[in-house]
């Protein structure tokens, strides 16, 4: 077997592309983000709930991709729930760095995230796993409403 | 030259033209399976780029000097050539281009810029790569032209039944493209022409999937335009042609302006060239067109008819093997198709496909192929593509089975 593919697509990975975690649409969502990766297809329907706190109270997303943009996005729901926005921000410049820079250490908040940095060998996927995050990024520049974002247009850390 | 003592060809011989097929990717011999996207180039072609740098480089058309009149010859010869090669009446009926995009695009702007108004329809196709759809877009948002498209039937063929519906007197222009480049569908060209001309409506055939892989005479499809690119043909990237008949060709005005399209300039105004020279504004892509004219040069020696047959024994052979693998869907038609096959598979997504035949050596394309309307016509947010030449081999095909049948297990 090949070590990079395996490395790209870890049993946990796949698992989390089969059965993604927090799919699904989330009724009482103050935000809701509509992303698409127009290099192939992927969409990502994002919907976010704050707490009185201005937390991620709770988060869910629908769509359809690739193996990685639905791990991606599954892993990410499963990490920002009930997290700050603060720790929010942190999370997605942690983990944009793990996914494109090569020397980057990958951050023990990021968990099992930690898992994706193989896409760092695929520049190709590397929008992939970051469509997620994309359609986060515009749920926290926002408190309620709908917006959309593509993968296309530049990536802007917070 | 590529023939065997019993009077077959020698694949075997020509794929040993092709330099890049002995490369290896990530460790494994290279399997090219995305001609339709680029074809690879013979020995042959590149040798013709070098030996123009080294022998004939200079400007055409304005040096006086020995150099420039061999690159002119050259370059004139190349207009020729493709002039024969699509069985055009005369080398002035053939415009050189950066590929089929830029031919469209001088069509629809130059053209449609001049004789379509608000009320006109351009009639296209469900299927046609966004080359043959995004310039009509731009002219229809311009003029107020309106576009109207041809559906596309499950089985990947155009809905032919609903023709006579939608060719009404309105339509200036039927654009289509002769093969699908996803679907691999091959169009009635004639038929379809016949059926425009009927209506007065001008046609514009876009054969980038065909140009080199199958036998076109414009005067026997009886098309008005007809747009290819060079890079799918074995050609170089950068070069392609525009085919406009003579009498159409003669009544558009110039597009782009600049050195070498005019007869005369004044400070205030200027007198054109006649076409093709009108089109080609400034120093042209010399070294493409005489790189394209030996692509030609190489597929005829080859021949257009045998390359068909064997692309189409290729694909036909492709086909056969992937309905063997689980949760296979092949897109298009089941019989005579060009030479490429688009599919989907439950076990995995178009990237994830492509990224792990890529690791074994296998380049495939995955996604939407330029085809975003047509996708979505399917319901598939995209499809992977392999897609083939007459440098490929039966054994090849086994091997993508092979490694498509891995991918079922690893992603399963």
């Amino acid at each position: 077997m090949i070590s990079e593919l395996e490395e790209l697509y870890q049993e946990v990975i796949l698992d989390h592309s089969r059965r993604p975690r927090n799919f699904g649409d989330l009724a009482d969502a103050a935000v809701r983000v509509h992303g698409d990766n127009p290099a192939c297809g992927d969409e990502i329907h994002l919907g976010v709930k704050f707490g009185t706190d201005g937390g991620l109270q709770d988060i869910k997303f629908t769509g359809h991709g690739c193996a990685i943009s639905q791990a991606s996005a599954s892993l990410m729901t499963a990490k920002l729930k009930g997290k700050s926005r603060a720790e929010a921000t942190e999370m997605l410049r942690a983990f944009h760095d793990l996914v494109t820079d090569e020397t980057a250490e990958a951050p023990k908040m990021l968990g099992d995230l930690r898992l994706l940095q193989g896409v760092r060998k695929f520049p190709q996927r590397v929008k992939c796993a970051m469509l997620a995050w994309r359609a986060v990024e515009q749920a926290l520049q926002q408190s309620a409403g709908e917006s959309t974002i593509s993968t296309e247009t530049e990536f802007v850390t917070p | 030259m590529h023939q065997v003592a019993s009077g077959g060809i020698d694949w075997k011989a020509i794929r040993e033209d092709f330099p890049i097929l002995r490369e290896r990717a990530h460790g494994h011999p290279l399997i090219y399976f995305d001609s339709a996207a680029t074809s690879q180039k013979p020995r042959a072609v590149l040798d013709a780029l070098r030996n123009y740098y080294e022998h004939e480089n200079a400007n055409v058309h304005r040096g006086l000097h020995e150099l420039s009149s061999r690159a002119t010859e050259a370059y004139e010869k190349s207009r020729q050539q493709v002039a024969n090669y699509l069985g055009a009446a005369s080398a002035d009926e053939i415009v050189f281009t950066r590929g089929t995009t830029e031919s469209i695009n001088l069509v629809a702007q130059a053209w449609g810029g001049k004789f379509l108004r608000d009320g006109d329809v351009v009639l296209l196709t469900e299927m046609e790569h966004h080359s043959n759809l995004v310039p009509w877009q731009l002219l229809a948002e311009r003029t107020g032209a309106q576009l109207r498209f041809v559906p596309v039937c499950d089985d990947g063929t155009l809905a032919l039944d609903r023709l006579s519906s939608l060719l009404t007197p309105e339509v200036k222009l039927f654009a289509f493209t002769h093969v699908s480049n996803s679907l691999g569908t091959i169009n009635p060209v004639r038929e379809l022409c016949e059926k425009a001309r009927a209506v007065g409506a001008l046609t514009l055939v876009d054969a980038a999937q065909s140009a080199g892989h199958m036998p076109i005479n414009v005067r026997e499809l009886g098309c008005d335009f007809l747009a290819f690119s060079g890079h799918k043909m074995c050609g170089p990237t950068g070069i392609g042609a525009l085919y406009g008949r003579a009498e159409i060709l003669d009544s558009i005005p110039p597009w782009h302006g600049g050195g070498e399209m005019i007869v005369s300039v004044t400070l205030e105004k200027s007198a054109f060239k006649k076409a093709p020279h009108r089109f080609e504004a400034g120093t042209p892509n010399i070294a493409g067109a005489i790189g394209l004219a030996a692509a030609i040069d190489y597929i005829e020696s080859i021949g257009r008819a045998a390359i068909f047959e064997h692309d189409a024994q290729l694909a036909g052979y492709a086909m056969e093997r992937l309905a063997e693998l689980p949760g296979m869907r092949v897109l298009g038609p089941s019989a005579e198709r060009g030479a490429l096959v688009g599919f989907v598979m439950e076990a995995a997504h178009p990237h994830d496909l492509t990224t792990f035949a890529d690791q074994y050596g296998l380049a495939m394309r995955g996604g939407h192929h330029c085809n975003q309307p047509l996708m979505r016509r399917f319901g598939l947010p995209g499809t992977t593509r392999a897609s083939f030449y007459f440098y490929n081999t039966k054994g090849e095909i086994d091997r993508m089975i092979e490694i498509l049948r891995d991918a079922v297990r690893f992603f399963s």
